[in-house]
């Protein structure tokens, strides 16, 4: 059974090991948790994005929300901001590509085109 | 939307544009009058009377990109459906409440699913908010406490990977328990 003092441990074990970033000046990744956004998929998207992120253990990338971004019909939808480089949005958005986008664009710096608005929209 | 988690995770979105700093969710399956009633209750801005009446209205929002607003609408299409209702009770300045009830058996009952990964998701993503979720259940209580959370681990941030992974697998523990595995 889990229990609240397991949290002392992660903290001890991890303050040990990393230096915590303060600044948060990495990678960016924000999914749209509008009502279009979780009607279409966000919840399991922005999970995936989290998880992906443990397992790489990748510190300096944050996850967060915002909400409708203005085209529900391309949702779950996410945008990716890295320091210095345009924003790129990925549409219609599901677990499985987001291991892709993690391990190409996150972590070896090439967007995955054939998922960007541009792709859809041609 | 496909279940009840995934309207508590879009009504929390009010809350959060609110500005709220603490945000309630509780989940009660009184099974022996035959209800389900949830309730998220905000500390956040609250709403002026004339704008509580019109908030499940769908043609009614504030935002000005868009004339619909469809959340608490659905949720109330949902609570209607299933033998319930939607109430939002709300004071300028204090914050905001809405409860929803469902007939526990009606067949038309959206299932609750995965909660566990509503929250996760919303402390993952609202690292200043803080949380708290009780669910009741006949076989009794669970309570998380995301400010019970932050006195364990200090200065690690909340939404540290291995603080959310530990609170996901937190609430699906203390739910199998009260819920006995079955899902509800």
């Amino acid at each position: 059974m889990k229990s609240l003092s397991e949290l002392e441990e992660i903290r001890k074990r991890t303050l040990e090991s990393v230096n915590l970033r303060k600044d948060r000046s990495g990678t960016r990744v924000v999914v749209g948790m509008g009502t279009c956004g979780i009607a279409a998929g966000a919840r399991p998207v922005l999970l995936s994005f989290i998880e992906e992120i443990k397992k790489r253990n990748l510190q300096d990338v944050t996850v967060t929300q915002t909400g409708c971004i203005g085209v529900c019909r391309y949702e779950p939808m996410v945008e990716i901001y890295r320091p210095g480089e345009e924003k790129v949005t990925y549409v219609k958005m599901t677990p499985e590509k987001v291991k892709r986008v993690v391990a190409e664009h996150i972590v070896n710096g090439r967007s995955v085109t054939e998922f960007t608005i541009g792709a859809v929209e041609k | 939307m496909e279940d009840l988690s995934l309207y508590i995770l879009d009504i929390v979105q009010n809350s959060i544009n609110a500005s709220a700093s603490l945000i309630e969710i509780h989940v009660q399956e009184d099974i022996e009058n035959n209800k389900l009633i949830l309730s998220i209750i905000d500390n956040g801005k609250g709403m002026a009377p004339q704008t509580v009446g019109k908030a499940t209205d769908p043609f009614y929002t504030t935002r000005t990109t868009r004339k619909v607003g469809l959340g608490l609408s659905l949720l109330d299409a949902a609570a209607k459906a299933s033998g319930g209702g939607v109430t939002v009770s709300s004071e300028l300045g204090a914050g905001t409440g809405v409860r929803a009830e469902f007939e526990y058996n009606n067949i038309d009952r959206p299932p609750l699913g995965k909660i566990d990964d509503t929250i996760t998701v919303l402390v993952a993503c609202n690292p200043s908010i803080d949380f708290i979720y009780t669910h009741t259940t006949p076989k009794g209580s669970f309570t998380f406490d995301t400010r019970e959370v932050r006195q364990k681990i200090g200065d690690l941030p909340i939404d540290y990977p291995d603080v959310i992974n530990w609170i996901g697998g937190y609430i699906r523990e203390g739910l199998n328990v009260i819920c006995g595995g079955g899902s509800v």
